[in-house]
């Protein structure tokens, strides 16, 4: 017999479990290469990051774009008020997101609703989407932005804003349906069959089953919408609206230095960037399953 | 801990300890299969057998421990995962083909893609294995047409194309119904009779007490009995085999 019981039950008294020679050996090594990879990826950051602004820095127009893009003095000077125009991006971020949400969930459900008494509304639903997804969102802002107040409906408000944000919502609201529907019609139909085997009515399923599921599922592509809206919400400056964009448009008219412009960009990455590690932190504890070892 | 390995065996395991955060999976397991050799793992859900299986194909990090192939300590990180890997054959549970795939390219590739054999040779090679396991005239179908049973023989062809020098099997008929099981099993021994050397973690004791050369009965992580098909399954020791044995019995 080419091999015995290996060991009995661990007795109460035996000493707590410690790593071999063999192991703490194998630790230093991965450590070791963790070290490594760490400095190779820090010098070729260096390499490559220098070797750009040696580019940048030394071609014949750049001392001329440095004063137009990247002026100081200009920066300090246009930041309040590209700032406070920010806070208006951020408000119509806010208020659109929480609008997409609620709209675009309604029209992903409508859709997937089975039954010729919901034909109506699955067909509402689907041109819905056809329609909004198919216009660009520009084009919609410039529609309602200015059609609308143009009409003077009393007790229709005219503020540019809003029109430019219901633009928003529309086109915004038909991609998020779709990103629902996908999530929905992903759970497996035995999850469907298991909840109306326990005697849960369809809505039931589609509330306690399926859409816990749905969403879980659709978070990563949804916050990749959400910041994707973060800076389409700057393209409202179309409409004359005091945005981050707009604020940074009026500051260049008066000396052509288009710093400002360099100042929106900085903020709306500083807006986006929270957003996006927060996906990929969404996005990775899903993926992690436990199970995939070191493959 | 560290008991020396045997050298003559082609796997060599000992003081293999892997945990899943606070879990301890495999305790202290120690472990030699000769070449042309079978062994089967048996024991509940949840004793081990599988992640003992996924250690030895180094799809789990260990924490602890040596496995020896051929000699050489593969758990070492100095080692290529991806040769070792390619000298041993695994079979799943839930067959795991490639569903985008037919069942042809579902053997070939490995052949094609990590040994670089040219397409007419690999395909040549693949048709004799499906034909080996009696799945050729099913080459061109997707693996979603065939039965549980088929598909689990299309994964024992992918698994064996490359011949490899070990054959791990994790539950490979769990997932059939009785009647699949037969032709699973049938090939399995036949396999074990050309002199494969096998590792398999299995329900089926009748499998295990005609094919099996060693049987180890894993229970929380340990081996607690390892021994002839005979003395294990026939004649147990420990008093947690006669009691997980009996319940299969029942």
């Amino acid at each position: 017999m080419p091999l015995g019981p290996s060991s009995h039950r661990a007795e109460p008294s035996e000493p707590p479990w410690s790593p071999s020679q063999t192991e703490l050996d194998r630790r230093a090594f991965r450590q070791s290469r963790t070290k490594r990879s760490a400095f190779i990826s820090a010098i070729s950051t260096l390499v490559v990051g220098g070797l750009v602004i040696w580019l940048v820095t030394r071609s014949a127009g750049w001392p001329r774009v440095q004063t137009t893009f990247f002026s100081w003095d200009k920066a300090v000077d246009s930041f309040p008020v590209v700032l406070k125009g920010l806070w208006l991006n951020i408000r119509i971020m806010l208020i659109c997101g929480v609008a997409i949400v609620v709209l675009g969930l309604t029209l992903a459900i409508m859709r997937t609703l089975r039954g010729p008494i919901f034909f109506p509304l699955r067909l509402l639903a689907t041109a819905y989407v056809d329609l909004f997804r198919g216009l660009p969102l520009l084009l919609l802002l410039l529609l309602l932005g200015l059609g609308v107040p143009a009409l003077r409906l009393p007790g229709v408000t005219i503020s540019l804003a809003f029109w430019g944000g219901v633009a928003i919502v529309l086109s915004y609201s038909a991609y998020v349906a779709e990103v629902f529907r996908a999530g929905i019609e992903s759970v497996h139909p035995s999850q469907r069959a298991a909840s109306r085997a326990l005697g849960l009515s369809h809505g039931q399923t589609l509330r306690h089953v399926v859409l816990p599921q749905a969403v879980r599922r659709v978070m990563p592509p949804l916050m990749n919408d959400f910041v994707s809206l973060q800076k389409d919400s700057g393209l409202i400056s179309v409409l004359g609206v005091t945005d981050a964009i707009q604020a940074a448009r009026i500051e260049t008219a008066s000396d052509f230095n288009y710093t400002p412009y360099v100042v929106a960009g900085v903020l709306f990455i500083c807006l986006t960037i929270p957003t996006a590690r927060l996906t990929d932190h969404i996005a990775k504890k899903q993926g992690w399953h436990g199970a995939g070892g070191t493959l | 801990m560290s008991l020396p390995t045997t050298p003559t065996a082609l796997l060599s395991v000992r003081g293999l300890r892997k945990s899943f955060g606070a879990n301890v999976v495999l305790d202290d397991v120690s472990l030699d299969i000769e070449p042309g050799q079978c062994v089967a793992l048996i024991g509940a859900s949840g004793s081990g057998k599988s992640t003992l299986l996924r250690c030895i194909n180094l799809l789990e990090q260990v924490d602890d421990g040596v496995i020896e192939l051929a000699g050489r300590d593969i758990a070492d990180p100095r080692v290529d995962a991806d040769q070792v890997r390619s000298r041993m054959g695994i079979v799943f549970q839930a067959y795991n083909l490639f569903p985008h795939l037919s069942v042809l390219d579902n053997v070939t590739l490995a052949p094609r893609r990590v040994h670089k054999v040219a397409r007419a040779e690999a395909e040549s090679r693949s048709m004799t294995m499906l034909d080996r396991v009696g799945l050729a005239d099913k080459a061109r179908a997707r693996p979603d047409d065939l039965s549980g049973g088929q598909q689990q023989r299309v994964a024992i062809a992918r698994a064996m194309v490359n011949s490899p020098e070990l054959l791990l099997l994790d539950e490979v008929t769990s997932a059939l119904d009785p009647e699949l099981v037969g032709e699973v099993l049938d090939l399995l021994r036949d396999l074990r009779a050309e002199g494969m050397t096998m590792i398999l973690s299995t329900h089926e004791m009748g499998f295990a007490r005609n094919v099996a050369d060693t049987v180890c009965f894993l229970d929380a992580g340990r081996i607690l009995e390892a021994g002839p098909p005979a003395e294990v399954l026939g004649d147990p020791q420990q008093e947690r085999t006669r009691q997980f044995l009996s319940r299969l019995a029942s």
